[in-house]
């Protein structure tokens, strides 16, 4: 099958943190054809400036990422269904009748969650297998809310044993730069969801956002859980990894 | 009393893991669960969310004209109507009242406007007797307490509890048997109703077209306080108003629903005017006090949409952080998202604007609102507003700055990945990080921290893929 040229944006927590990810990604979107493309000199997107208000600083890092994708086209794929969604939603808010309103919603346009391109757009059979694997997965609230994502994940994930997890549709805590602002809340929180994915007997949690998944397998590591923690790029990407 | 630590973080991490905490997370699960079911056997409930947000716009967009309207017609049928610009005026208007009309012992029914001013003590600082009659309320009157929950006031006590103060403090044998103490509340209350020279009461919607006060309770005290006493004064937000009563009705709809999982409140209270020479019962004299407070304020900037709010709790009742923090964490009256809008606007940025910050941002709220008001973003425009004025603590300034200026020009970023690998060689352990420096300490007091990779995304494709 010969799938489209996409742009990988592999957001700047797995380019630093989960580079992982970032080589699973690329695995599995090669494996349902596609060419992938990364640009050098990507680096975030802005979304730690704009939740926490500065929105001069996240103009800044938000405008170099559209100039560095504007000269390209096709997909921009994202590991992540919140930065996916402050490409899409709110770039256009940030750069309302200013002079790069159009090139946001040109870029912002293109941009598709992993999950969502792989389903979605390309109706990929791909499907993640797992022997001996029980897996909670962590709907990320950005993807579930903002871009309306739930069954692309349960799609690609058809063919893997699941575990019933209580509350997958609630925040797990994280929250950005909240977690560090507020930790004691953050944590309580994050302590309530990690007690039901334990509850859940699952082996293994899978989830689409970095961000939310190092905040939980760093908890699961202060309780010494044996519980592993994946992103649905890896799950997907199986023996290649 | 011991003095209440300053900030939202202080109080909330006083109440995480308390028995405080554990009844509200229960409170407000059960209250979310109630009502999804009762959205869910509802199938107009979306179109019926759609034209209240509708008719609530509308209102904000012809406030001037409502309010106009509303006046003529409450005078029209007898009643008074009184307009207070803030706090002050308005508890010195109700004590006027109450000291023209002779009175000395005042019931109330729920009204977070009453709470919002402050009149209960400005009104007890007069030698008047104010007696609270919402079971809730009462509760924590008795207690000394402050509401948790803006319709549930004491979700964070259970019937031990209450059993316990009633005792103490109304001198009855202990029960912890819900029956019975709903009993002797009612019977302790009784006797108040009759002696009462006034009422006060809240108003959850105001009718225009006809200058009618509509209040919802479960409890029916609302109906003695207005009909009882010689005098009812209404506490009227400015903003809780609608045009015609086709629009209450939808709005009730959706609030009983939202808010406790009802299709209708147990008592919904009109009142148009006071008594008429062929009435049987009702106050001689109806006061209106339309409360200003800060509402223009809210309505010429950003988050004027926030006084759509109808106040049923909702987005509090599935807020992450409200169900692990509980109302007092908030610090005022109103809390949970919708009250991280409201506060900052009506009492000030200082202290209140760290509030929109204790959110996740999950989104689940505006999911739930049956006027589906953009909480998020809301919150969100708050906190550029906070950001703009300069009210950032400055590591987390200083931190934004620096992030922006490494990662703006890439071979800074670069950079800094190799350092944050290379520095966090002492601190880490099979790739985590188990103490922080700095501020990190936050996040590894409660988790591991991923130690940054030796060769990033970036690195691996540039040497594997050769771009």
């Amino acid at each position: 099958m010969e799938g489209p040229t996409v742009q990988l944006v592999v957001t700047c927590l797995v380019d630093a943190l989960a580079p992982q990810v970032g080589r699973a990604t690329v695995t599995v979107l090669e494996r349902a054809g596609c060419q992938v493309e990364f640009l050098a000199g990507q680096t975030c997107c802005g979304q730690p400036a704009f939740n926490v208000g500065m929105l001069t600083e996240a103009r800044r890092m938000a405008g170099h990422t559209l100039d560095l994708l504007d000269v390209t086209q096709g997909p921009v794929v994202v590991p992540s269904g919140s930065c996916a969604a402050m490409m899409t939603r709110h770039y256009g808010e940030l750069f309302a009748a200013t002079d790069r309103e159009q090139q946001a919603e040109r870029v912002g346009s293109r941009v598709r969650e992993l999950s969502q391109f792989l389903v979605d757009d390309l109706g990929t059979g791909l499907r993640a297998s797992c022997d001996g694997c029980l897996v909670a997965y962590h709907h990320s609230c950005h993807g579930l809310r903002s871009l309306r994502l739930r069954h692309q994940a349960e799609v690609l994930l058809s063919e893997v044993e699941m575990a019933e997890l209580e509350g997958s549709e609630e925040c797990c805590g994280f929250g950005g730069v909240f977690a560090v602002e507020m930790p004691a809340v953050s944590a309580a929180i994050m302590n309530e969801k990690l007690d039901r994915i334990e509850a859940s007997g699952a082996n293994i949690l899978v989830g689409g956002d970095v961000s939310c998944l190092m905040h939980l397998e760093g908890g699961l590591r202060r309780r010494n859980s044996k519980i592993a923690v994946k992103h649905l790029a890896e799950a997907l990407a199986g023996d290649d990894l | 009393m011991t003095a209440q630590p300053v900030t939202f973080l202080g109080r909330a991490e006083a109440i995480i893991g308390t028995r405080e905490a554990q009844l509200v997370n229960q409170g407000m699960r059960h209250l979310t669960e109630m009502r999804d079911s009762a959205v869910a056997e509802f199938p107009i409930m979306d179109p019926l969310r759609d034209r209240a947000r509708v008719i609530r716009l509308h209102a904000l967009a012809n406030l001037d004209r409502l309010l106009s309207h509303f006046t003529d017609q409450v005078i029209e049928q007898g009643g008074e109507v009184h307009f207070a610009a803030d706090a002050d005026e308005a508890n010195e208007i109700v004590a006027r009242i109450l000291e023209e009309t002779g009175s000395r012992l005042v019931v109330k029914s729920k009204s977070m406007v009453s709470e919002e001013i402050h009149l209960n003590p400005y009104l007890e600082a007069r030698g008047i007797e104010v007696v609270e009659t919402d079971l809730g309320e009462f509760i924590v009157q008795l207690a000394g307490d402050t509401p948790s929950h803006i319709v549930a006031p004491t979700i964070h006590l259970d019937r031990h509890d209450i059993g316990a103060l009633f005792a103490r403090k109304l001198g009855v044998p202990e029960t912890f048997d819900p029956t019975e103490l709903n009993q002797i509340a009612r019977d302790h209350l009784r006797q108040v109703f009759l002696r009462a020279d006034a009422g006060i009461s809240g108003v959850n919607v105001a009718v225009a077209e006809s200058g009618s006060l509509i209040t919802v309770t479960n409890e029916g005290n609302g109906r003695l306080i207005t009909t009882a006493p010689r005098v009812h004064i209404a506490l009227l937000g400015m903003e809780r108003l609608v045009s015609r009563w086709v629009d209450a009705s939808v709005i009730l709809e959706v609030l009983a629903r939202s808010a406790t999982g009802q299709r209708l409140s147990s008592y919904t209270n009109v009142v148009t005017g006071p008594r008429r020479e062929a009435d049987e019962d009702g106050p001689q004299q109806l006061h209106v006090v339309v409360i200003d407070n800060g509402r223009s304020q809210i309505l010429g900037s950003d988050t004027a949409e926030i006084l759509a709010c109808i106040r049923c709790g909702a987005c509090l009742n599935i807020c992450p952080v409200f169900r692990t923090v509980g109302g007092h964490a908030y610090g005022t009256v109103y809390s949970g998202p919708f009250g991280s809008i409201v506060t900052p606007g009506l009492l000030g940025m200082e202290p209140w604007w760290e509030l929109p910050y204790a959110s996740t941002l999950c989104g689940a709220c505006e999911e739930v609102c049956p006027i589906r008001i953009q909480i998020p973003s809301l919150l969100l425009k708050l906190r550029a507003r906070a950001a703009a004025e300069g009210r950032l603590p400055g590591w987390l300034e200083r931190g934004i700055r620096r992030y922006t200026n490494t990662v703006y020009t890439p071979t800074k970023w670069e950079r800094a990945k190799r350092l944050a690998h290379t520095l966090s060689s002492p601190i880490s352990r099979d790739g985590w990080i188990r103490r922080l420096p700095g501020r990190g300490r936050g996040w590894t007091a409660y988790r591991d921290f991923p130690r940054p990779a030796r060769e990033s995304f970036s690195a691996w494709w540039r040497s594997k893929r050769g771009t």
